[in-house]
């Protein structure tokens, strides 16, 4: 099946759930900002990539998904781990390198992992979690578990054999696997134009016999309902699904980076487009929002970044005595 | 081997590691095996010939010429719980899954704070000899050993290929095993209960107080053959099986020095940067002072393995240089 990426049916949508995909979007949008402030500041080091502006794919896409199920990320995933579950506080101790980080200062913003809400990292290799979602999802199935493995990429990926080797082997074994390609448009700084011969990407899904659509990832309803389509075939047991997301990224690259490759006309133009400003302009023409429910959203997600701020900073350096822990297992048996 | 002839069987290398695969399919359920051929070809050395009827499709996967997938997908099996042995057909094709290999199955314990350990095991065959040339020819298991997070096992002996498997799927981390493939058919005798052994400690193979012999793999059996010719002049080697590479059980081969007073290395790795540089700075750091001579390493010539048998020959280290060398040291200062 592959969908050409017709103008959306509008969602019907229910004021609380509405408001608890507002929500999750603020979370993302105000963490990142937080995150960028601190990194300005110093208090983040090492390389950072903010989610501003693709915040409706990690958080519509995650809708699909239950506690049981996987999720493995890129290194641009404080997004996708924030709409998982993984508090604020973890993730911003862990951008800080505190140990009460999600990886213990470990990995820092490219490598959030946490075991308890089944999220596999964090893997700042294009297209190098791929084949590990696939064999999440093997796990499953050889084990009959009807669990879905949700694997985010870039449209970056697809242009590495990893991806396409990936989407061989899931197709060939049917492997409960949500293929979640966010296609920004800029690989770094590359544009999709510039490094593929053929930019539909579903059609290179296709090819593999794997499930195929694309998505407006500017509108989090839309990619909602398109996940919880994919993510029940997957279930369902008809083998892996490929969710395009079209989106774009509103900040640059990483925290080094000029923008030289886009015309500031064309941000501004995405900009226009925000998920969490065509939302909550939508609800309120629906009459499901007032300003009143925005300010009381806004006031406790900026509550709650504070309180991950101020547990970043309380937070404490591991012990270098510490070391070479974890270089292997304590535990001396699997 | 004791004098009591029942319960024994004579078997090859080959039979050895087959029969260590069946036992562990047999005993753990989450055991299975997955690479290229491992099925309807019976493996590219014959090593699982028979197992796919014996245990199915299921167990006995065959994959695409996907290395990085299948490998990253025993990562993620494994993290789901399963227990894999990825076969990689040799070890020249392992560089296509490097990614997988060292930036996940090595790493992710360590960045993600503990939270994720891999309990993998691969298997590949390695080694020169067989007039395959540059690209098929590679003993890649020193370079392998340089990363942390992975375990190096180089089984020698029949009992090392049969007894090491269940050891390393008992492992909870990653452990790659290198099968020098001109082994498969070495014959030998075991007993028809061999149980597993240690995969952490070198063996002393031929006891002696002359010089000490420290190689691996293959070169075991050269240098077994040059400790005989010794033997007949006087000199009294003492051969020293690695058995793994890394963690490097530095103790026994220091011991060994320390009353032998003279130590050569052989290696059919190259020597530049290798196994045998590593294995004489940790003699130069912890016993320099027992040393009668320089410490001598034979390694393989520093070129791409050539085709022409000769040449191929003149690469590898040989049993009559070990010997020359030897009987070098020993007489240069008696």
């Amino acid at each position: 099946m592959t969908l050409a990426s017709a103008p959306q049916p509008a969602v019907v949508v229910e004021r609380a759930h509405a408001l608890h995909l507002l929500h999750q979007m603020l979370r993302i949008r105000r963490l990142e900002e937080k995150a960028a402030e601190l990194y300005s500041a110093t208090k983040i080091r090492g390389f950072m990539h903010l989610y501003n502006g693709e915040e409706a794919v990690a958080v519509g896409v995650l809708q699909a998904l239950t506690p049981e199920d996987a999720v493995v990320a890129t290194y641009r995933e404080h997004g996708q781990a924030l709409a998982r579950g993984v508090p604020a506080s973890t993730i911003m101790a862990e951008m800080y390198g505190k140990q009460e980080g999600c990886s213990r200062g470990r990995g820092g913003s490219m490598h959030l992992f946490d075991a308890s809400t089944r999220f596999y990292g964090g893997n700042a290799i294009v297209g190098g979690a791929l084949p590990v979602a696939v064999g999440l999802a093997l796990a499953d199935k050889m084990q009959g578990r009807p669990r879905v493995t949700c694997c985010f990429f870039g449209e970056g990926a697809v242009a590495e054999g990893e991806f396409h080797e990936s989407m061989n082997l899931a197709a060939l074994w049917r492997l409960p696997v949500l293929f979640a390609c966010e296609n920004n448009l800029y690989a770094m700084g590359t544009a999709l134009t510039l490094s593929e011969s053929v930019t539909d990407l579903t059609r290179k899904a296709a090819s593999y016999a794997v499930a195929a659509a694309a998505v407006d990832g500017m509108d989090v309803l839309a990619v909602e309902a398109a996940a919880k389509d994919a993510a029940a075939a997957v279930r369902a047991g008809d083998g892996p699904f490929f969710l395009e997301c079209r989106t774009y990224r509103f900040r640059a690259h990483s925290m080094f980076d000029a923008e030289l490759y886009r015309d500031k006309a064309e941000v501004e133009a995405w900009k226009q487009r925000c998920p969490i400003l065509t939302l909550t302009q939508r609800l309120a023409e629906q009459g499901l929002l007032n300003d009143t429910d925005v300010e009381g959203l806004e006031q406790q997600v900026a509550a709650e970044v504070e309180a991950a701020v101020a547990f970043a900073e309380a937070g404490t350096w591991e012990p270098v005595e510490d070391l070479t822990r974890f270089v292997y297992s304590e535990r001396r048996t699997a | 081997m004791n004098g009591d002839t029942r319960g024994m069987q004579q078997l090859t290398y080959r039979e050895a590691v087959r029969e260590a695969i069946r036992e562990a399919l047999h005993k753990d359920e989450r055991v299975f095996l997955m690479g290229e051929d491992v099925g309807r070809y019976g493996g590219c050395f014959a090593v699982s010939k028979g197992l796919l009827e014996e245990f199915g499709p299921e167990r006995i996967r065959d994959t695409p010429l996907s290395e990085s997938a299948f490998v990253g997908a025993g990562i993620g099996a494994a993290l789901g719980g399963m227990r894999p042995i990825v076969e990689i057909m040799t070890v020249n094709f392992s560089l296509l899954a490097a990614d997988q290999i060292l930036n996940n199955a090595a790493t992710y314990l360590h960045m993600s704070g503990g939270q994720f350990n891999v309990p993998l095991v691969i298997r590949m065959a390695t080694g020169g000899g067989r007039q395959l040339a540059a690209q098929h020819s590679r003993s890649l298991e020193g370079w392998y050993a340089h990363i942390p997070g992975i375990k190096v096992l180089t089984p020698a002996t029949l009992e090392d290929a049969r007894g090491m498997l269940w050891t390393a799927l008992e492992d909870p981390d990653p452990v790659l095993v290198f099968e020098n493939a001109t082994l498969y058919n070495m014959q030998g005798e075991l007993p028809v209960d061999a149980a597993a052994v240690d995969i952490d400690r070198a063996r002393v193979r031929r006891p002696g107080n002359d010089v000490t012999l420290i190689t691996y793999g293959a070169s075991l059996f050269k240098a077994l053959e040059a400790a005989e010719t010794l033997a007949g002049e006087g000199i009294a080697a003492e051969v020293i099986d690695l058995r793994t590479l890394r963690p490097l059980d530095d103790a026994t081969f220091l011991t060994s020095v320390a009353k032998t007073h003279r130590a050569v290395i052989v290696d059919e790795g190259w020597r530049s940067v290798g196994i045998s540089a590593e294995i004489s700075a940790r003699i130069m750091e912890q016993a320099l002072y027992e040393l009668d001579a320089p410490v001598q390493r034979l390694c393989s010539a520093e070129v791409p393995m050539p085709y022409a048998r000769h040449l191929e020959q003149a690469t590898l280290p040989q049993v009559e240089t070990i010997v020359t060398t030897v009987r070098r040291m020993v007489h240069a200062n008696g």
